[in-house]
């Protein structure tokens, strides 16, 4: 991962020096609530239901195990003894106290970490592909991109105080595991005809109230010039995006309103005049950060002996074939995998991990990863180079503390935020509608069945559980003071993107569970052959299941 | 004598604002005028020295772009400190036009922004919510590095500001 040098270590120590002065001055009065609110969100600050919650930055997911130590003692000493993973690949504490704050900060600067810009109207933590540098469909490595746009990002003069937040995901694979099309804008490393590796640019993707993918506004962008092509986008959302109403702030409203083919010939304007401006990167720019990224010393191996001695071991033990099938993914490097560790076990808030949890991931990623992890978008964590030899040794100690659910990617490995059990915004609660899921779904014969399908629940329409990219997406509505459950259909969040549709009313949370094995099983009498359900609902349609579903509730 | 904040310390403010709704004979001294002023008196005032406009957050800048050399100090006025409009404003300025007078930042600012006002081209600050213009000076100068260079570095490598 990218190591910090006394440069990135001095500007967060200053930044905490400077959140210190500000939090002094809000407590004694010299600052009024409304100055102090949009510095605290740039430090990740809210004030919450209950307390304050503290979202922890987490630069496209990576995660040192000294990272993950610190951690866990900032939990046991500032929190409750847990922590949140979130979709975008952040972490969340929910009981700080506001007073304690500056010193939380200073204890996370001690392991380079930080909340910088992790909410507010400015550029959010930049995500990408949990399998970046690993998997054997990319093109290049997004994670170098990722660090120069978030060091370029990183206390931008210019654009701390944007119409609204501003979200940037960029993937270097040809399978988009980073929702790009979901996103303020979507970077896509892709190979021209040339064979020179470049950026596909997509604008105006988001979630929230008014979902819409991202549109490509330039098939091709050499890499050295993103900084400045970022530049312009930003400069002319700063400039033109609503200010006068929140809810129409995102750049997406912008796009639509002027057209995407407007809004790119204004971006292409104002790139004349910043292109090979100061932001140019050189080929040494590049460099200096592709070599501040630490390179895992892979051993050789007999993957023929070791694949072997796995299906040997997995035939004695189902319960390690399931994991396996599930939990365990093919890697670049001959004689490693990669392994996903759920988050995801019953009964346990999804994206949940306790203090002894954060402590016991980073004693694998030590023994088995290179002391390395990654935070995914589907809020779990995958130690990303685990020699197959490992496997079965790792696989035991998971079990033991409870991340060896095999659920990855089948119903219960579902996408969940915190919703009204913690945050001030959402209309309903989600954990325990993804509870009552779990516990009614928890046959894995069923779900191995079921295959490949994604569910997620969003508490408000502010969508942070991305329940429009779901292939079942569930929404907290609030009817008349009581908390029901939209249900959507046909969202998907790789390359063929999708939001889901409403499949109709909402259904009280007691209803939930009942209703998703109606549809459940509608796929599985209408499937044919392999699909999985978003194939089979590709084909289908809305109408069956509508027709049942309200036939039966009627 | 009013005071404002520039990057070399406190200092005396003699600049006058005249307000769009005031009267077009303009006062003695140094005086600041709307923008949208200046557009219908320009061949009259070009020639007076010790002038200066000022403009919202939401202005535009290419109808004056010809004039920018008359001009002692630009005022841009927030009426919210978050409308991150002026930041650009001021952005464009400096890189794109060339300004090379003082670039003032007035309305409701706060002493947190200074760095980034500073880093974005303004050179002069009226606070309107501080006592103690000394102290907020340190704000100026709450860090020592940066990852832009708007200034011509290399962005990735992280510049030492001047102090």
């Amino acid at each position: 991962m990218y190591i910090y040098n006394q440069q990135d270590k001095t500007l967060v120590a200053e930044r905490v020096a400077q959140f210190r002065e500000q939090t002094r001055r809000y407590l004694a009065g010299e600052l009024s609530e409304e100055a102090f609110r949009p510095l605290r969100l740039q430090n990740g600050l809210y004030i919450q239901r209950l307390a304050p919650m503290l979202r922890i930055s987490v630069p496209y997911g990576m995660l040192a195990s000294r990272q993950l130590r610190k951690l866990a003692h900032i939990t046991r000493v500032y929190d409750k003894g847990y922590a949140h993973f979130t979709t975008r690949q952040n972490i969340q504490l929910n009981w700080p106290q506001l007073e304690q704050v500056p010193d939380l900060l200073a204890e996370l600067a001690e392991v380079d970490m930080h909340c910088i810009q992790t909410s507010g109207n400015c550029v959010r933590n930049i995500t990408s592909d949990e399998y970046a540098g690993i998997s054997a469909d990319e093109l290049e490595d997004p994670r170098p991109w990722c660090e120069i746009i978030r060091q370029w990002s990183t206390l931008h003069p210019e654009f701390a105080f944007l119409p609204r937040k501003f979200k940037i995901a960029v993937t270097g694979s040809t399978t988009d595991r980073a929702a790009t099309q979901v996103h303020d804008i979507g970077l896509q490393l892709v190979k021209n005809s040339a064979g020179n590796i470049g950026f596909q640019v997509l604008v105006g993707g988001g979630l929230g109230r008014t979902p819409m993918l991202g549109v490509v506004i330039r098939e091709f962008l050499e890499p050295q010039h993103i900084l400045t092509y970022l530049q312009a986008i930003l400069r002319i959302y700063n400039r033109y995006g609503r200010r006068d109403n929140k809810y129409k702030a995102r750049i997406k409203i912008l796009v639509k309103a002027w057209s995407p083919e407007v809004f790119a010939q204004r971006v292409e304007e104002e790139w004349a005049f910043v292109r090979d401006g100061p932001n140019t990167l050189t080929h040494a720019d590049i460099e200096r950060v592709k070599q501040a990224f630490t390179v895992p010393v892979y051993a050789s191996s007999n993957t023929d002996a070791d694949m072997g001695l796995l299906h040997t071991i997995a035939e004695q033990h189902p319960a390690f074939a399931r994991w396996l099938q599930r939990n365990v993914r093919a890697h670049q490097q001959p004689g490693y995998h990669s392994v996903t560790l759920s988050l995801k076990p019953t009964g346990v808030p999804p994206g949940d991990a306790t203090d002894v949890q954060l402590e016991a991931i980073a004693a694998l990623a030590d023994d088995y990863s290179f002391g390395e992890v990654r935070v995914t978008h589907h809020q779990n964590v995958v130690l990303g180079d685990v020699r197959t030899s490992d496997l079965f040794a790792l696989w035991r100690r998971a079990k033991d503390h409870g991340f060896a659910t095999p659920n990855i990617g089948t119903l219960t490995d579902m996408i969940c935020c915190p919703g009204g059990d913690f945050c001030s915004l959402a209309n309903a609660k989600s954990i325990p509608i993804a509870e009552a899921l779990q516990r009614r779904f928890d046959d894995l014969d069923y779900l191995y069945d079921l295959g490949d399908l994604s569910l997620n629940i969003s508490g408000c329409m502010n969508a942070c559980g991305h329940h429009h990219v779901g292939n079942i997406g569930i929404l907290g509505v609030d009817k008349k003071g009581a908390e029901f459950y939209q249900i959507q259909l046909g969202g998907n969040a790789g390359n063929d993107a999708a939001l889901g549709a409403v499949l109709g009313p909402s259904f009280s949370a007691e209803l939930v569970p009942d209703i998703v094995a109606q549809i459940l099983e509608i796929y599985v009498a209408r499937r044919l052959e392999d699909e999985n359900f978003i194939e089979t609902f590709q084909r289908i349609g809305m109408a069956p299941f509508k027709e049942l579903i309200y036939a039966k509730a009627a | 004598m009013p005071k404002l904040l520039r990057l070399s310390g406190v200092d005396d403010d003699n600049w006058r604002f005249v307000g769009t709704d005031d009267a077009d004979e303009l006062p003695t001294g140094a005086v600041l005028v709307p923008v949208q002023k200046w557009l219908e008196h320009r061949e009259q005032w070009r020639t007076r020295g010790n002038i200066g406009i000022w403009l919202d957050c939401d202005q535009d800048l290419d109808g004056i772009a010809p004039d920018i050399p008359c001009f002692k100090v630009i005022a841009i006025k927030f009426v919210d400190f978050a409308d991150g409009r002026g930041f650009s404003l001021a952005s464009l300025l400096r890189e794109r036009f060339g300004f090379v007078g003082e670039l003032r930042a007035t309305g409701q600012i706060l002493r947190e922004q200074l760095f980034y006002l500073k880093r974005c081209g303004f050179d002069s600050f009226q606070l309107p919510h501080e006592d103690n213009l000394a102290a907020a000076h340190a704000s100026l100068n709450e860090f020592t590095v940066t990852y832009q260079d708007l200034s011509g570095g290399q962005c990735t490598e992280l510049t030492t500001t001047a102090p």
